[in-house]
């Protein structure tokens, strides 16, 4: 079938202001799918980034235990049941088998990082200034596993230790604190400890820096009298959206609550579904609209083509030598098309910032999710399917009335 | 007959019938007719008696109505659309009127189709034929020349290389020389003369120009849907 693309080959060439005219116009539709694929994916990375890229993807707390249930509902047919809840003087409840559960969950397949945590309230002192803070233990060398802290330090270093503090920008700011100074630290639970200024983080988020103070877990598990056992545990994926499955995993394996980022946030899913429906819809018409173009452009050629179609068919052309002969045109412009989009689509993205420094007020477009080889297939197949009816049509033509005319 | 023996083609009985009911018009009304091996014949006929539609019946490339046709032993009525395909590329060469080459290709490039078409490709044997024929049509100087730039007589001489390039037994030309003026027509005839007489290519040409068809050993003439002579 060499002889049937030279044959297309030639007839593309024939007319090549035509031609271009057409790989143009397939390119446009291609960049339009480009564009839309990279911004539809830059706005939902752009968007999670900014709501769930630095929290936990699913957290498992530790549970009140559940109060004894005297009398089994079974035992007594539409009797009462009494329930008898102990309080204890603080809320603390714990995980207190933590440990053996970490390696399971590591074991989780998409499981990124597991942090155990211990959190809690407290009050930070500095000369005669006073400030709250909620504290975190956090396991040394696991710092940036849910919140990228090492990211956001803007002094200091972001390793903990025993007798160390890393606190936000806003609260040394008020406190007027620099590195290495020491302050006192009173846990809810009324433990002092002092403490050493070992780095300082800046995230933006204004409650974040004015109030939360990160220790060691060693640290905390003194401040809240917790000899064992954790508050909760963090847990990072590699793929935020497979949080539900994964969870719902983790709770068989382990019979922990375990509690999807999702669980709470259905208006940002469905913000971020609903994007995604639109850009599938606007790639559609791009799609659409290379379809009718090439088979339009296809059908007008076969029709202006039509004695030369009755000559090549006496001379012992099969109808399927000249259907080959205009799909090969057919996947000739597709190719030549998508790749000229893409290219074009890829060029125009390069300026915009990588995905990493999205900024507000800026088209969060992000150049690797422009599905460059997706639009290339996508437009190859759909001038391909565009051709079939130019080049049934072609095959039909019958040589009698196409030589004769 | 005396000439089946070394027939090439015969054809019995041919109605042909285009359209239907009121409208109907039978332009073939029981034509039968044989044709040897080597025959050059001419086909005359006023216009309209059905030369063209003769020869389009003959070339495959139309069914009649009824009748039958067979040619090197095989029943072409009975055979399918790809079958007539292969046989026309192998036995039968055409040259028409109008509309003969393709416009986007070069003389070599129309000679060998018929030969590239069934190969998958052009193959350099192929285009040596082709040049070979080119010449001795007396196209030398045009072998690679674009089809479109060639004169009326030059794309005719184009034509009738095209139609041997697969060493057809039987030729069909309708008009061939209806658009050239008399010396390219001549010419032309010339060339088709010699061939008939070297290779023994079998010619069927129609024409409304008698001294064309004086060039030609057999008369045939149409008239009242059947052939005479
Ligand atoms: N496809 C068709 N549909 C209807 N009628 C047709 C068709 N083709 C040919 N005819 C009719 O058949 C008759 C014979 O036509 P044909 O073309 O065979 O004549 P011809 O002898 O070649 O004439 P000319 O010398 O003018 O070329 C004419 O009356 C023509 O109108
Ligand atoms: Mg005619």
């Amino acid at each position: 079938m060499l002889y049937a693309l030279k044959i297309a080959g030639r007839y593309l060439t024939a007319s090549k202001a035509q031609t271009a005219l057409l790989i143009v116009g397939v390119a446009v539709g291609v960049f339009i799918f480009i564009f839309m694929s990279a911004l539809i994916g830059g706005l939902a990375e752009f968007i999670l980034s900014r709501t769930v890229g630095d929290i936990s993807h699913i957290t498992i707390e530790a549970e009140i235990d559940d109060p004894a249930v005297l009398i089994s509902p079974n035992d007594l047919d539409g009797g009462h049941v009494l329930f008898v809840t102990e309080r204890g003087r603080d809320r603390t409840a714990t995980l207190s088998d933590a440990a053996t559960w970490l390696p399971l969950i590591e074991a989780v397949p998409g499981v990124r990082a597991v942090s155990p945590q211990i959190t809690g309230a407290g009050f930070l002192t500095r000369g005669a200034q006073v400030s709250q803070v909620s504290v975190t233990g956090l396991e040394p060398g696991k710092e940036s596993a849910i919140l990228d802290l090492e990211g956001y330090m803007v002094a200091g270093t972001v390793r903990l230790g025993s007798g160390l503090i890393v606190l936000g920008n806003r609260l040394t700011d008020d406190l007027a604190l620099s590195l290495g100074q020491t302050l006192r630290l009173q846990s809810s639970n009324g433990v002092t400890a002092t403490l050493t200024l070992s780095g300082i983080f800046d995230t933006g988020n204004g409650g974040m820096d004015g109030a939360r103070a990160f220790v060691s877990l060693s640290t905390a598990r003194t401040l809240f009298a917790m000899p064992q056992g954790v508050t909760q545990i963090e847990i990072k994926l590699d793929d935020l959206n497979a949080a539900d499955t994964t969870a719902l995993r983790i709770s068989g394996l382990t019979g922990l609550d375990a509690v999807p980022w999702t669980d709470g946030a259905e208006q940002l899913m469905e913000a971020l579904n609903a994007q995604a429906q639109t850009g599938y819809f606007l790639k559609t018409f791009a799609l659409i609209t290379i379809v009718i173009g090439v088979a339009s452009a296809l059908l007008l050629s076969t029709y202006r083509r039509r004695p030369e179609i009755g000559i090549m068919r006496a001379m012992g052309a099969s109808r399927g030598f000249v259907v080959f002969v205009f799909v090969t045109q057919g996947a000739m412009i597709g190719l030549m098309g998508g790749v000229t989009g893409a290219a074009l689509g890829y060029l125009a993205l390069l300026p915009f910032p990588s995905r990493d420094a999205f900024q507000a007020g800026t088209l969060p477009l992000d150049i690797t999710q422009g599905s460059y080889g997706l639009a290339i297939a996508l437009t190859l197949i759909g001038a391909i399917l565009a051709s079939i009816l130019p080049a049934r049509s072609a095959a039909r033509v019958d040589p009698v009335t196409a030589i004769g005319q | 007959m005396t000439i089946s023996q070394s027939a090439l083609l015969e054809v019995s009985d041919l109605v042909k019938t285009f359209g239907t009911g009121d409208v109907a018009t039978r332009v073939l009304r029981g034509l039968s007719l044989s044709l040897a091996k080597g025959e050059m014949a001419a086909l005359l006929g006023p216009s309209g008696s059905g030369k063209s539609t003769l020869l389009t019946i003959l070339g495959t490339l139309m069914k009649p109505t009824s009748g039958s046709y067979n040619m090197l032993d095989q029943d072409l009525i009975a055979a399918d659309d790809n079958q007539l395909t292969v046989f026309r590329n192998l036995h039968i060469g055409f040259v028409f009127q109008f509309h003969n080459l393709l416009p986007d290709f070069t003389a070599l490039e129309n000679v060998i189709f018929p030969t590239a078409v069934r190969m998958g490709r052009e193959t350099s044997a192929a285009r040596d034929r082709g040049r070979d024929l080119l010449v001795r049509m007396g196209l030398e100087e045009r072998i690679n020349f674009p089809s479109t730039k060639l004169s009326g007589g030059q794309k005719q001489r184009v034509a009738v290389a095209r139609a041997l390039m697969n060493g057809p037994e039987l030729v069909l030309a309708d008009e061939p020389t209806g658009n050239l003026d008399r010396a390219s027509a001549s010419q032309v005839m010339e060339l088709i003369g010699q061939i008939n007489r070297e290779e023994g290519t079998t010619f069927l040409i129609s024409t409304h120009d008698e001294k064309i068809a004086g060039l030609c050993r057999r008369q045939l003439v149409v008239g009242d849907g059947i052939v005479t002579g």
